[in-house]
């Protein structure tokens, strides 16, 4: 079928959502009125990272005015979980974070449910905790999940009962141990980087309304109202029918509003008061303590190559600290091991990817999932190789980067991608290869590069769905199932039915909140990859809408639908130039002649899209015929300075370069690309503080230093290569996490370029330089 | 804890409600009134997404108590646009993309509507100064800087 383009693709047309956004009126969870009936919740929360629950006592609690109920987890066995389910609602024998939800109260106000808290008395048996995943995955390690052979687990996933470990994945790829003789250059080296919160500006927020008939609702500020629902769902024996998610816009997800985090505990407290919405907002504190975070991660490099700079072999382990449940977190283990060499191609590979249980707060998906906590030790490793052989680090990235139909290290055929021109530009747009003085003689400035990629880690087979129904006057109401949480979804969705329908952009309306028991299903608003699955339903939809017009026409003017178009709102007739406005038509259909019956009806289309060609991985050597749908590859190149007074790092210039199939719409991937510059710049200086018991130190804002508006690069130089993919829509593929993955690692090659020092661990604190500078000495392993 | 009756001037509009001593301005407006374009994001007076205008100074709504504030005049977000059309500088925000979830938006649309009031002409630096106060996971906040002093007339353009 031809496709005539009305140009929407590739415009940047304004946000669909933004006049709403300037003007106060876009709709947040806290934001819907639930009126007098509203009740409030708050949660007790664990003050040990691993202790058992001895006794609850609610008495004193339940008895103070205005309490309506306390919820424990007593009498709730169900564990949920998307890959492997392990997580309690309510913690009821054994906490195994600090912050976990132990029990929870419902009152009149916030004021007294948080009152009622403090008169819950609970017992508890301290028990040792760790921390490390290292430690935690040695065999005699205390065992956090002493039932982890019971759970339920997804096929591609492997728990080893018995241990920590919740995930191992495995490449072995060539035969490592023979060449490493062949090479020129070895280096070696481990990396760790610390757990880090998502800190979306708006908290966490849900409110759950538990009806008599067993209906059950719940507002929830969700990247993924399916899943919740499903997770949920399935976590309470509730049927999805009778579970309805509605999930209006979200202020900032980064990953921290996929999946389930407290809403389930909303449901429950609901469910203990009846005909009564019961609303749970997390603190700020409650957000950094009490919320998933970015897993830590231990790395270990050993990588080879020949003395032209061609890579031979890596050996790798990662040890993701997956925190208390790991329902989430094993997928990113599995992530990071079918795509543990990063970008590059190496023929030899031996690689081990574990998830590890540890009594620090849930780990699960943030922004990039698994590929910047690799990323960071891998391209400070490949820059220390470059320098053994004595090449330049663009150069030998050049040379070893992963081209277009490359055998990758899951043996899976590389998509079409353009890294090379990635490369290029970005190092072009810092000056690559010119010395540049610094701004002052106490300062000292460098450049350095940093390449990702990153597939979208998924089940083999998540779906998006997409309706789109016509209105009187030929406006059309586009329904689906994925998110807007600041990316742009919506206007890529309505860009795309626009563009398919030859409609203007401004008749195109994207149905908010998305409700479970309206929208078309969506799998999840994560993986950067809704303007790729989204989109391709809403072509979808779109495609199956416009046959349904044409046909209703041509069947009217008694011509082939091969022939006619739409047009700005018209059908015409290639042939006989024959013109017909969609309005009314769309809806009333079109008289036979003389008006003897009609043709056509109320059009309604609907679209999917799911990856079908996704193989199995061998579950000993981790190759298979296709890993993934698509990777997405990038380069950034930073130039900065770095005060030797003080050890402030100043960002000068971030040259930010990605491959994106195709631009639906620039400036939004634009936003994406400084967006996530400064978002990756800010996670180089991110880190959770904890004591030795475990208990979160800096649960603020002023302790939790996201960067401020003093802190952005002088310069976000923002651009991006067209390779065309073949099962995205007009061959785009999604940007929203790459633009953050490899940020961190790229600020460390050029802070070695300034001063000569490397840095293998993160936080990259000023503190740390300062004294590094001081003693002038190497701080990697 | 006691009942206080006060009035607000709010955008305009004298409203007239009762508010229990510890009720800070953020609730006020929110639950007693309706103004949900004020967002609550820490309520320690960290994150600036409450930041609404106090005869006519930026602050935040989380750190005043509403009963401290009887007779006082008072500026949200939903009375910028209040003749029907947006500012200038809701204006450069939806030109530039300076919005992306949309949270902070418009904690910082008050402060920059504050800040151009004192200073029309304001440099980077001093759009930088205002909004220390005012976090955005999202942006990146160069847009915003742009946007500020696009209204300003002074380009910023891309």
């Amino acid at each position: 079928m031809t496709i005539t383009e009305s140009g929407l693709i590739g415009k940047s047309v304004p946000r669909t959502e933004v006049i709403d956004k300037v003007t106060g009126c876009a709709v947040f969870v806290d934001d819907i009125q639930f009126g007098p009936n509203l009740l409030h919740s708050r949660l007790v929360r664990s003050p040990y990272a691993h202790a058992l629950i001895k006794k609850i006592d609610t008495r004193k609690a339940l008895e103070l005015p205005g309490v309506r109920a306390v919820v424990t987890g007593k009498d709730l066995s169900a564990l949920m979980g998307l890959y492997l389910i392990d997580r309690p609602i309510f913690a009821s024998d054994r906490v195994r974070y600090y912050g976990e939800p132990v029990a929870g109260v419902v009152a009149t106000s916030e004021d007294i449910a948080e009152k009622a808290t403090r008169l819950i008395e609970v017992d508890y048996e301290v028990l040792p905790a760790i921390y490390d995943p290292v430690e935690a995955a040695q065999p005699d390690a205390p065992i956090l999940h002493p039932d982890l052979g019971k759970y339920t687990v997804a096929n591609f996933i492997f728990p080893q009962p018995g241990t920590n470990i919740s995930e191992h994945f495995k490449i072995r790829k060539g035969d490592v141990d023979s060449v490493w003789e062949k090479c020129t250059a070895i280096s070696e080296g481990s990396f760790r980087l610390p757990p880090i919160e998502h800190v979306p500006i708006e908290t966490h927020t849900s409110v759950a309304l538990s009806e008599r008939s067993g209906q059950v609702t719940l507002w929830a500020s969700s990247q993924s109202p399916f899943a919740m629902r499903d997770m949920i769902a399935q976590g309470l024996g509730i049927s999805h029918n009778k579970l309805r998610v509605i999930a209006p816009l979200v202020g900032g997800g980064f990953g921290g509003k996929a999946g389930v985090t407290m809403e389930a505990c909303a449901v429950v407290m609901a469910q203990a008061v009846e005909g009564h919405p019961v609303k749970l907002r997390l603190t700020r504190e409650e957000e950094f303590v009490g919320t998933s975070v970015r897993q830590s991660l231990v790395s270990n490099f050993k990588v080879g190559c020949d003395g032209d700079g061609k890579l031979l072999a890596m050996e790798l382990t990662y040890y993701f600290g997956g925190g208390a449940y790991n329902d989430y977190g094993v997928n990113i283990a599995r992530a990071a091991g079918y795509s543990c060499t990063g970008p590059y191609d190496v023929p030899h590979v031996k690689a081990d990817s574990l998830c590890v249980y540890t009594n620090h707060p849930v780990g699960s998906a943030m922004r990039g999932f698994g590929m910047p906590e690799i990323h960071w030790g891998l391209e400070q490793i490949i820059d220390r190789l470059a320098e053994e052989v004595k090449i330049d680090p663009v150069e030998f990235r050049r040379i070893n980067c992963v081209r277009t139909d490359d055998e990758i290290v899951s043996g899976m055929k590389m998509t079409p991608i353009d890294l090379e021109s990635c490369i290029d530009k970005a190092a072009k747009a810092i000056k690559w290869g010119e010395k540049e003085p610094p701004s002052a003689p106490n300062k000292k400035r460098g450049k350095g590069i940093a390449i990702m990629w990153k597939a979208p880690a998924m089940p083999p087979n998540p779906g998006s769905a997409a309706l789109i129904r016509f209105n009187e006057d030929a406006t059309i109401n586009v329904e689906v199932g994925g998110q807007e949480i600041g990316q742009g979804a919506f206007t890529v969705a309505a860009q795309i039915a626009a563009d398919v329908l030859g409609i203007p952009y401004d008749h195109v309306t994207v149905s908010s909140p998305l409700d479970t028991k309206y929208s078309p299903y969506e799998w999840q608003t994560v993986a950067s990859r809704l303007t790729w699955s989204m989109g391709n339903a809403v072509k979808a939809a779109a495609e199956d809408a416009r046959t349904q017009i044409l046909e209703t026409v041509a069947a009217h003017w008694d011509e082939s639908p091969e022939d006619l178009t739409i047009k700005d709102g018209l059908v015409i007739s290639y042939k006989s130039e024959r013109e017909q406005p969609l309005e009314k038509m769309v809806v009333y259909g079109l008289p036979n002649d003389n008006f003897e019956g009609w043709k056509g009806g109320p059009v309604v289309g609907r679209g999917h899209f799911m990856p079908t060609y996704v193989t199995a991985l061998d579950p000993e050597t981790g190759q298979g015929t296709r890993a993934v749908v698509h990777y997405t590859v990038g380069a950034q190149a930073v130039d900065l300075e770095v005060d030797l007074d003080t050890g402030h790092l100043e960002v000068l210039n971030i040259a930010s370069v990605y491959d994106v199939g195709r631009a639906i719409n620039p400036d939004l991937i634009m936003t994406q690309i400084e967006g996530g510059a400064v978002h990756g710049m800010s996670s180089a200086y991110e880190a959770i503080k904890f004591n030795p018991a475990g208990e979160v130190l800096n649960p603020s804002f002023v302790d939790y230093r996201i960067a401020t508006i003093a802190d952005i690069p002088r310069k976000i130089h923002g651009d991006y290569v067209e390779t065309p993919i073949d099962d995205g829509p007009w061959g785009a593929r999604g940007v929203g996490e790459h633009v953050m993955v490899q940020t961190a690692p790229a600020i460390a090659n050029a802070l070695y370029d300034a001063v000569g020092i490397r840095f293998s661990d993160l936080p990259l604190s000023a503190d740390k330089i300062y004294l590094a500078l001081e003693g002038k000495q190497d701080q990697s392993d | 804890m006691t009942d206080h009756k006060i009035s607000l001037i709010i955008n305009g509009v004298e409203e007239q409600l009762t508010v229990p001593s510890q009720m800070t301005l953020l609730h006020a407006l929110r639950e007693k009134l309706g103004y949900t374009g004020t967002k609550n994001g820490c309520e320690a007076g960290e994150c600036g997404a409450c930041t609404v205008l106090v005869e006519g100074e930026p602050t935040n709504a989380c750190l005043v108590l509403a009963v401290e504030l009887d007779t006082k005049t008072i500026t949200t977000i939903e009375g910028l646009a209040g003749d029907g059309n947006l500012t200038p500088l809701q204006q450069a925000f939806v030109d530039l993309n300076s919005i992306q979830c949309g949270y902070c938006t418009p904690g910082m649309l008050m402060a920059t509507t504050a800040l151009l009031k004192r200073n029309p002409q304001p440099t980077q630096e001093d759009i930088q100064a205002a909004l220390v106060g005012n976090l955005c996971r999202c942006t990146g906040y160069q847009r915003i800087i742009d946007a500020v002093q696009q209204a300003a007339g002074g380009g910023g353009a891309k």
